[in-house]
């Protein structure tokens, strides 16, 4: 019996439609109408059109020619060559990929590059002028907020923009709202330690 | 202590901290070189059958898509099983990708579309047309736990015991026993999930040289896996990983974007990078779904006297995966009856693979809520019932410890956590609409140590550079290797530089098992000790030398000299011994080999207590572990900062094991359903709240001359139980399915 | 994800004569679950037309009944922490501060919050039957793991559920959308804005062809005083509602006066009862009334084996939040269950 897998799917779940005593025709035929109309649609001839995007990363004008489909996150490490920035999951699942973005944090794998034409960027490249470290980065060594160091740069970022919305004030809310940044090594406590330390700093001065 | 013990034993950061807080380093997929290409895979929907075809037509004729391979026109490659199997592979036929027609589980890989840009590549998949002839396939582990088998034997069982002989007569004692207890676990896939998605960068450097940027927790084991099957010279094969974004055992085996990468590199004669979606991380190895029975026996004393624990795990239907699972209880505990099985059941799925405490946290976790079961059978404080059965040596192999604080854990444990608090009853303790449970479980992980080299160079600048091919997954590597290195040569940190990750450096065997600083630590330490006695005996022949009548026990290395211990004033200084050299560099290469004949006399463990406070929202059955402590026993602590993390991690491993992570299997389908990070739930920063860990002080001669035993694996294992205890206290309810879903409770 | 064409719409006639000239054009707000959907090969626009520039950014502007519009094309994130919302209407804050993640949040427009397709594992995944997906393919979830789906208002279709935080507010606020399309303007009342399965599962809400979201009214009422959204789920944040409440109260005394409840996670759409909500008038806003309240609302509630569980959580979610809307001062970060 030969059939594009999915299909095949299909006959696996007559078999759970029969228990349940439902008449439903399952039609393959809708299916592959589908796929069909699909792959017609996106083999259209003189659709693929690039164009400029124009961003400021990291105080520096960078103009791309671009693809509508790369996602922001794609630009930043492929054409700007700032691989900083990290992809965990590409689909706004895990804060690896956040950068700041008009001054706001953003996770860059789910916007796409033309979708941000003009916008100001900051990276982890770009956090602290050259050479220095920015207070987060340093707490971040201090308090061992890492371990293989792949979220760093989103926990960083993100914990930049959650300072500047200033929403978050004990401990709990800075978990929270931290929560869009996941480590897997398990650097939790490290990680909010660091956080809690600078926000501490800023707050008394 | 010597006056030149100044390092080891300091919470050093991290010294390759700003690399990684300010997004330098680089890790395998952040390589960009001219005219890099794309290569993105495409996985098998089915989970058995054949490809009856395969049309890659539209793909190839989209401006940009270069290739795309199958099994239909990869190159011709290495036939025998063995050239396939790397340093962790089980007994069995090793997975081929893109080998033939066969369709073996869900997701596998069956073709790789390469382009000239990542979007283009994905794009490239979506067009590739593949009919499939549908086998009738099972991955249900219960389903088919009566065709358990016993595994196979091979070489992966020399670090992977099978369980020990039975002991005494276990039924009878059993009976016999006045209280008894049993129970059956099950615990689900999981899948490691490292942060970093699994990404190889093949350089082609032209004349059969490649360089390879490789997500592994081994560059030998990648370069020996990609020589043997592409017929490549191992010298021509260099495997670079100096940043692992988190591996977790998930890269102790090659992947199949290290073998597509190479392919179609070597093909092409250009240089590829394949990096895996957060949807294909879930279709290689996984920890198993594993089955356990427990039955154990204590006179009301609490004297445990007969325990049975059986496991029944699952391994896919080419290779036998292996755990150590029912063999810690006996370690523990000295039952005289005992009887121990561990056995496999073959299923449509890819092999499981080693991830974070492989075995002992699925064991343990049985285990140790059994004994929680029998302290309220006997009405003995768990933590006394565990004092009660305490035992110095490992009964199971009828040998004494190298080492063994496990009292001093529980004690000192104990003490800081505020365990005489507790009061017995389950669901005597509240706070507000939560009741409150406290729990505790024992830890116990083996401290390994297995042959590795290293080379100690003094360069001509006075300093020291130590080389070895092992990687550093984030575990703190870097950083206590050049304190064991600075320490050996009496010199400052700044002056030792331990280069790593590289296959073109000397032998390291794969990082994982807890027995990387104890492997590669005592390696980096002869080496030391080596360069030592060279610098030495060069000292010794300068001109007019102050240790002309000296030898080696009379010297001191400190602050880069050597000074003679007897007159601190006399001394030599490294760089003049390199002018004495004639200005060249000193080096000496050594491997280190564990001392066999010493250490099987004895059994090598870490240990741990971890004593856990839970709060259970009485309505609603929301868990939050509010407080942790785990007090460890692992020899000596060369650096409590990130020996620290390293236990901190566990512990949020076995928060995450008990409570969040499951792989959701679709038995009708034969697929995981979760393939994703908003639905394979790791805990966030809002799951975790007070955490703390002790290290008892453990001195070691035996394990090996650092005295260390590794951190790894020991701040998991008793995690899950202990929280499992502590819930049950709370509740009265003993849910033995991890992880326990809140609703359970309600 | 397949190749698009990409145009920026200058306003919102723009946008409607952009999507009408070509086919199968989709717009794009903040793109959180577009992209997301076109990434795992579920969705595929051959247009994609940016109406981030079409309407205003600004989140709130006060209406003339002293209720609140607001903007379709402002961020969650902005709506949630701009002042007037988290004066007069917190629990559509608490609710919008429950979804995602801060950094979606930046990024999610309102409009887009209301068209958020389900997390069915399901449909998550292009390769298996589903008809939200590929009607007539077959519902792989009814017998299937099925933990996260729906209770009420299912079909044998369709068990999937409407993962939106926000909408179970703006459901319990009775809040109006704001639509304009290639035939003019209109409004929609909120009950009516989400459809249930049915027999055509593939459509989650009643908008028609080219229209957009344009803005969301609030009417006056905020339920400020006593108010609680809860969210239970399997971890403390950025994770799908297993079940979740908004319930707003108008309290004389110890007296209800108003009730609204709203339950999310449940249904293909947010789930309202008016007739349990009018139980409650005039009874005192005790653990017994809420009980019963909640009995109402599960009429007629099933389970599908791996989700049997959500019947006794909704009720006990549903008395639960009715007592933490008497102290709306004890709310948590992320909507966790409080005093």
């Amino acid at each position: 019996m030969g059939s594009i897998f999915s299909f095949e799917d299909g006959f696996l779940f007559l078999r759970s439609i029969q228990l349940l005593g439902i008449i439903v025709i399952v039609s393959i035929d809708v299916y592959q109408c589908y796929i069909t109309m699909l792959t017609e649609i996106v083999e259209k001839p003189g659709l693929i059109r690039s164009g400029q995007v124009s961003l400021k990363v990291n105080g520096n004008p960078v103009q791309l020619n671009l693809l509508p489909w790369v996602s922001l996150l794609d630009a930043i490490r492929d054409h700007a060559g700032l691989t900083g920035t990290k992809k965990g999951c590409d689909h706004g699942q895990c804060g690896a990929c956040t950068v700041i973005c008009d001054g706001k944090r953003i996770v860059s794998c789910l916007t796409l590059a033309v979708m941000k034409d003009g916008s100001e960027i900051t990276t982890i490249e770009g956090v602290a002028p050259e050479g220095d470290l920015h207070p987060l980065q340093k707490a971040f060594i201090e308090h061992d907020a890492f371990q293989c160091g792949y979220c760093t740069p989103g926990q960083i970022c993100s914990a930049i923009g959650m300072m500047k919305e200033g929403k978050a004030k004990s401990r709990e809310e800075v978990k929270e709202l931290m929560s869009g940044n996941l480590c897997r090594c398990g650097a939790n406590t490290n990680i909010i330690d660091a956080i809690m330390e600078v926000q501490n700093q800023d707050a008394h001065e | 202590m010597e006056a030149s013990q100044k390092q080891v034993g300091q919470p050093l950061s991290r010294l390759e901290g700003q690399l990684k807080v300010t997004g330098t380093a680089k890790y395998s997929g952040d390589y960009q070189v001219p005219g890099l290409l794309y290569g993105y895979v495409i996985n098998s929907t089915i989970t058995k059958g054949k490809i009856t075809r395969l049309d890659t037509g539209r793909a190839k004729a989209v401006p940009g898509i270069v290739e795309v391979f199958t099994y239909e026109n990869r190159p011709s490659l290495a036939w025998f099983d063995l050239q396939y199997a790397d340093m962790d592979a089980p007994p069995g036929s090793p997975f081929r990708p893109l080998q033939d027609e066969e369709i073996l589980y869900n997701g596998q890989p069956i073709g790789l579309v390469v382009a000239e840009s990542f979007e283009l590549a994905r794009y490239g998949a979506t067009l590739v047309e593949v009919e499939c002839e549908e086998e009738a396939f099972e991955t249900d582990l219960r389903k088919e736990a009566s065709k358990a088998r016993s595994p196979k034997i091979g070489m992966a069982t020399m670090l992977k015991p099978l369980p020990p002989r039975p002991k005494g007569k276990f039924e009878k004692a059993y009976q016999e026993s006045p209280a008894q207890v049993s129970a059956e676990y099950y615990h689900g896939t999981e899948h490691h999930n490292p942060l970093e998605l699994f990404a190889t960068t093949t350089i082609y450097e032209g004349d059969g040289k490649l360089t390879i940027y490789d997500k592994t927790q081994g560059t030998i084991n990648s370069q020996l896996y990609v020589s043997n099957i592409f017929g490549l010279k191992y010298k021509d094969v260099r495997v670079i990983s100096p940043y692992v974004g988190g591996a977790f055992g998930s890269a102790l085996r090659p992947q199949y974007q290290l073998f597509l990468s190479v392919m179609a590199a070597l093909e092409l004669k250009q240089s590829v990078l394949v990096t895996l979606d957060r949807q294909q991380m879930f279709t290689f190895g996984h920890r198993p779904p594993t089955i356990q029975q427990t039955r154990f026996s204590a006179d009301m004393d609490g004297k445990v006297t007969a325990m049975n624990h059986l496991a029944i795990g699952e391994t896919s239907r080419f290779e036998d995966y292996t755990e150590v699972v029912v063999n810690w209880s006996h370690m523990l505990y000295p039952a005289a009856n005992t009887l121990m099985q561990y056995k496999l059941v073959e299923l449509d799925v890819y092999s499981p693979l080693d991830m974070r405490s492989p075995g002992g946290s699925t064991g343990m976790h049985a285990i140790e809520s059994t004994m929680d079961e029998l302290a309220y059978k006997t009405k003995i404080d768990p933590l006394q019932l565990r004092l009660i059965n305490y035992s110095e040596d490992d009964v199971s192999l009828n040998r004494p410890y190298s080492s063994k604080e496990l009292r001093q854990c529980y004690l000192q444990g104990a003490e800081r956590f505020g365990w005489d608090k507790r009061s017995p009853e389950p669901r005597s303790m509240r706070r507000g609409n939560k009741l409150v449970g406290y729990g505790m479980a024992t830890g116990i992980w083996e401290a390994n140590q297995l042959p590795a080299k290293a080379d100690a160079i003094l360069t001509t600048d006075g300093k020291l550079r130590v080389n070895s091919a092992v990687t550093d997954i984030g575990t703190g590597t870097l950083t206590v290797m050049t304190q064991i290195a600075a320490d050996e040569l009496g010199m400052k940190i700044e002056d030792v530089e331990f280069l790593y990750g590289d296959s073109k450096k000397p032998f390291a065997p794969i990082q994982g098992g807890s027995f990387t600083v104890s492997t590669v630590g005592s390696a980096v330490k002869v080496a030391g000790a080596a360069l030592k006695k060279k610098l030495f005996s060069i000292a010794k022949k300068m001109k007019d030398s102050v240790f002309s009548k000296a030898d080696l026990k009379e010297v001191v290395f400190e602050d880069s000299r050597i000074f003679l211990r007897s007159d601190r004033s006399k001394s030599v200084s490294f760089l003049e011994i390199i002018e004495a050299n004639g200005g060249k560099p000193i080096k000496v290469s050594k491997f280190s080999v564990p001392s066999l004949l010493k250490q099987k006399k004895y059994s090598r463990a870490t240990h741990s207590a971890a004593f856990v406070e839970v709060e259970v929202d009485e309505q609603l059955g929301i868990v939050n572990v509010t407080r942790a402590i785990t007090a460890v026993a692992a020899g000596k602590i060369i650096n409590p900062k990130t020996a620290r993390s390293q236990i901190l991690g566990g512990m949020i491993w076995g928060i995450s094991k008990a409570l969040r992570e499951e792989t959701i299997q679709d038995f009708n389908l034969g697929k995981y359903m979760n393939q994703n990070l908003a639905e394979y739930h790791i805990p966030v920063h809002a799951d975790i709240h007070e955490l703390d860990v002790i290290f008892v002080e453990e001195n070691d001669e035996i394990v090996n001359a650092l005295g260390v035993k590794g951190v790894g694996e020991i701040g998991l294992v008793a995690m899950p139980p202990a929280i499992a205890n502590a819930i049950y206290h709370a509740t009265g309810k003993r849910i033995n399915q991890l992880p326990i879903h809140f609703d359970s409770l309600l | 994800m397949n190749n698009f064409d990409y145009l920026k719409a200058g306003d919102i006639q723009d946008a409607i004569g952009k999507s009408g000239s070509c086919t199968d054009s989709s717009y794009i707000g903040g793109g959180t679950n577009l992209l997301d959907l076109m990434k795992y090969d579920l969705a595929h626009p051959t247009t994609l037309i940016d109406i981030n520039h079409a309407g205003t950014q600004d989140a709130v502007t006060e209406t003339e009944n002293g209720g609140l519009r607001l903007s379709a094309f402002a961020t969650n994130a902005d709506t949630a922490w701009h002042p007037l919302i988290e004066e007069k209407y917190p629990l559509l804050s608490k609710a919008i501060l429950a979804g995602a993640s801060a950094q979606i949040r930046n990024m999610a427009t309102n409009g887009g919050n209301l068209l958020q397709r389900t997390r069915c594992y399901y449909f998550y995944d292009a390769n298996v039957p589903c008809n939200k997906r590929e009607p007539g393919s077959g519902c792989s979830a009814i017998l299937g793991y099925n933990r996260i789906m729906a209770i009420l208002g299912t079909s044998e279709h369709c068990i999937a559920v409407f993962p939106s935080d926000m909408c179970i507010a703006l459901a319990a606020l009775e809040a109006t959308v704001n639509v304009e399309g290639p035939n003019g303007p209109r409004s929609i009342v909120f009950a009516d804005f989400h459809r249930l399965p049915g027999d055509t599962p593939e459509l989650d809400n009643n908008l028609l062809p080219g229209e957009i979201i344009t803005s969301i009214d609030l009417p006056p009422q905020g339920f400020s005083d006593n108010y609680s959204y809860l969210k239970l789920r399997d971890r403390n944040s950025y994770a799908f509602a297993l079940v979740s409440v908004a319930t707003g109260l108008e309290l004389d005394g110890d007296i209800i006066r108003n009730a609204r409840i709203a339950l999310g996670g449940v249904a293909h759409k947010p789930w309202r009862v008016p007739e349990a909500e009018e139980f409650l008038v005039g009874k005192a806003a005790s653990e017994e009334n809420f009980a019963q309240a909640a009995d109402i609302i599960l009429r007629g509630a099933t389970g599908y084996q791996y989700n049997d569980f959500k019947i006794e959580l909704a009720k006990r979610a549903i008395i639960r939040n009715g007592m933490m809307a008497l102290h709306p001062e004890t709310q948590l970060p992320g909507a966790l269950p409080s005093a």
